[in-house]
């Protein structure tokens, strides 16, 4: 442990100042990208504060005023079963965070351990597990995920587990990239000189050094997976009713869109506004990661 | 060249033997029972006894599979479940519903995508190119179910502009299926009220699923124009005192649609996907209706059947593309 010195805690002060100076920076360079961030940080705190924002329980019916327009007693209207869609939308929210948040850590984590043990081994290794990626990039997203779905059962916990099956070798790509450079780095090559094991090799050096794409991406399949697992519910092999999931939303109100359009456009405009949030967040971490579009 | 185009023929055939592993994996290992969703919840066990020898689901697993794999090697998909009818028959009826649909909507996202990455990257920075920059941004966000919902709820019910949900009015009979695309047919039986209505039918479902893809497809070209505008041998063009739109034309435009059209192809996948949600609206009978209707039945021979078609389909695109591409750009070094 090192004793907090005043020259120590003066840099600390400084580096702290030269972040929020190089966020600003950023944030001013690519104004799009800060709204998708403040989009991204509004989505969450909307999702997290559900139960205290929500004016009624997600499945409390009204049905009184079943279909009532958007106004002052219910801002966003209410459903075909009198539901507040206000707080339907609200603690969908929980459920589409939920979702992009368990894809992205098991295709993340999957998709991490197969492309950095291929790019990093090399080989034989390599090709086999690089083939296997392959495989699952022969199959368009959606129809994958719907088969596996469909075998698995539907419900919102198997479409998370299938749609993570068919976003995981995108990752994989990426890391195999990074792991094939970095594996000649100096520094890896210092680190085996000394002795250190393949795996604390990649843990401690590859991997941190390999994460500036796989952020980035994470920030795309937030956005992906929400739109595919609303899609999944939205034919049936998702989160089943009366579920608050947006796509459920949707495809419950479908009837609607000519008389009461809130009913199936508000989820609709819910999945937009998350998903351009999180597509907006990745390319501005992109265009940031990405020295030759910082300089455009 | 050649060697080249072998190489990636024969690595496509092992990924093809992977996709057939992996759906058949998918629907005899995961634990769901096609047996009841089948039969229902009141068959009797002599009746499962029969339904299971029927379909060879009395074997033991890696039997299954290589009685599949061989009936696949003949082309073979096995019987559906739900329609009692080959697989490869059915796949035969509702694939060209899907090409023709699939075809249009790429036609959509090419026709309005190129056009709108040029002038935005050419007009940087300018209202269009905020204006395109945001549409192909909620393009790539919206779910593309909704978007059908409206297109069909303003121009169908309310409007009346265009035909609503199937292929053809009901009052029309289709033309002799000789390629069972309908546009095609009837075009070879010189039957116009049909190629008329046809067409009709086509557009709002062509637009909804071509949305994604335009919006992604116009995002590259951007990209890839603003990469090479600010060559140098753009600037040199233009010093020469070359018209500007030829520089575009000629000069940028062509070796910008080298990263294109790698998302072009990829878009392919992006279609075939859509048209599950897209074709579940518009009553559109393709594949993806066919697939949804056949997982919800876990109906399985059926699933594996349209996944493998599409994943055939999709490789095929993309080895297509890979030629293209080391046709068009000669830096690109194989070996």
């Amino acid at each position: 442990m090192h004793a907090s010195t005043p020259a120590s805690a003066t840099a600390k002060l400084a580096a702290a100042h030269s972040r929020r100076r190089s966020l600003l920076l950023a944030a001013r360079r690519s104004p799009l990208a800060a709204a998708g961030a403040l989009g991204v940080i509004a989505f969450v705190l909307l999702a997290l504060a559900a139960p205290l924002l929500a004016p009624q329980p997600p499945d409390a019916q009204r049905l009184e005023y079943r279909l009532a327009p958007p106004g002052r007693a219910f801002p966003l209207g209410l459903d075909q079963l009198g539901r507040d869609i206000l707080s339907r939308i609200l603690y969908g929210a929980r459920l589409s965070l939920v979702v992009g948040i368990v894809v992205v850590a098991l295709a993340g984590v999957l998709g991490t351990a197969v492309g950095i043990t291929a790019g990093f081994v090399g080989g034989h290794m390599d090709g086999v597990l690089m083939r296997v990626t392959d495989v699952f990039f022969a199959f368009p997203p959606l129809i994958l995920a719907m088969a596996i779905a469909a075998a698995l059962g539907p419900s919102l916990t198997n479409a998370m587990v299938a749609i993570a099956a068919v976003t995981w070798p995108v990752y994989a790509r990426l890391s195999r990239a990074q792991a094939l450079v970095l594996r000649r780095q100096e520094f890896t090559e210092a680190a085996r000189a000394i002795g250190l094991s393949d795996l604390r090799i990649v843990v401690r050096h590859v991997l941190p050094n390999a994460l500036g794409p796989l952020i980035v991406q994470a920030s795309f399949n937030m956005g992906e997976a929400i739109l595919i697992a609303a899609g999944l519910s939205f034919i049936g092999f998702g989160a089943q009713p009366p579920i608050p999931e947006w796509g459920v939303m949707v495809s419950e109100g479908r009837d609607y869109i000519t008389t009461q359009w809130w009913v199936p456009t508000v989820p609709a405009l819910a999945i937009l506004l998350a998903v351009t949030g999180f597509n907006l967040l990745g390319d501005g971490l992109r265009d940031l990661l990405d020295p030759r579009l910082r300089q455009r | 060249m050649a060697r080249y185009i072998l190489g990636r023929i024969a690595s496509v055939s092992l990924v093809l033997l992977g996709v057939s592993v992996l759906t058949f994996f998918i629907a005899h290992v995961i634990p769901a029972d096609p047996v009841l969703a089948a039969l229902g919840e009141h068959a009797r066990d002599d009746q499962i006894e029969a339904f299971r020898r029927a379909y060879g689901l009395d074997r033991p697993v890696p039997v299954q599979f290589v009685v599949y794999l061989g009936r696949l090697a003949r082309g073979d998909l096995g019987v559906s479940i739900r329609t009692r009818r080959p697989v490869a028959e059915d796949l035969r009826e509702f694939l060209p519903a899907t090409v023709e649909l699939g075809t249009a909507a790429w036609l959509v996202a090419l026709l309005l995508g190129i056009p709108a990455g040029i002038l935005s990257a050419v007009y940087r920075d300018r209202p269009f190119d905020h204006l395109a920059r945001l549409g192909a941004l909620a393009g790539a966000s919206l779910p593309v179910f909704w978007l059908g919902l409206v297109l069909l709820g303003v121009f169908y019910y309310r409007l009346q502009w265009f035909p609503g949900p199937g292929r053809l009015d009901v009052a029309l009979s289709p033309p002799l299926l000789r390629t069972g695309l309908l546009l095609v047919d009837a075009l070879l039986a010189r039957d116009g009220a049909v190629l008329r209505n046809a067409a009709a039918h086509l557009i709002l479902p062509a637009l909804t699923l071509g949305l994604f893809s335009t919006a992604v497809i116009a995002r590259m070209t951007r990209s890839a124009m603003l990469d090479v505008l600010y060559q140098d041998y753009v600037r040199t063009a233009r010093a020469k005192g070359l018209p500007r739109r030829r520089v575009i034309v000629l000069h940028a435009l062509k070796n910008a649609m080298i990263p294109t059209l790698t998302i072009i192809g990829i878009s392919f996948g992006s279609l075939l996907s859509g048209a599950v949600l897209t074709e579940t609206i518009f009553a559109w009978p393709g594949l993806g209706r066919y697939a949804t209707a056949s997982a919800v039945s876990l109906d399985f021979p059926a699933v594996m059947g349209v996944t493998l078609v599409i994943a055939l389909l999709y490789t095929a695109a993309n080895l297509l593309v890979d030629l293209l591409y080391a046709r068009i750009d000669p830096r690109v070094r194989y070996g």
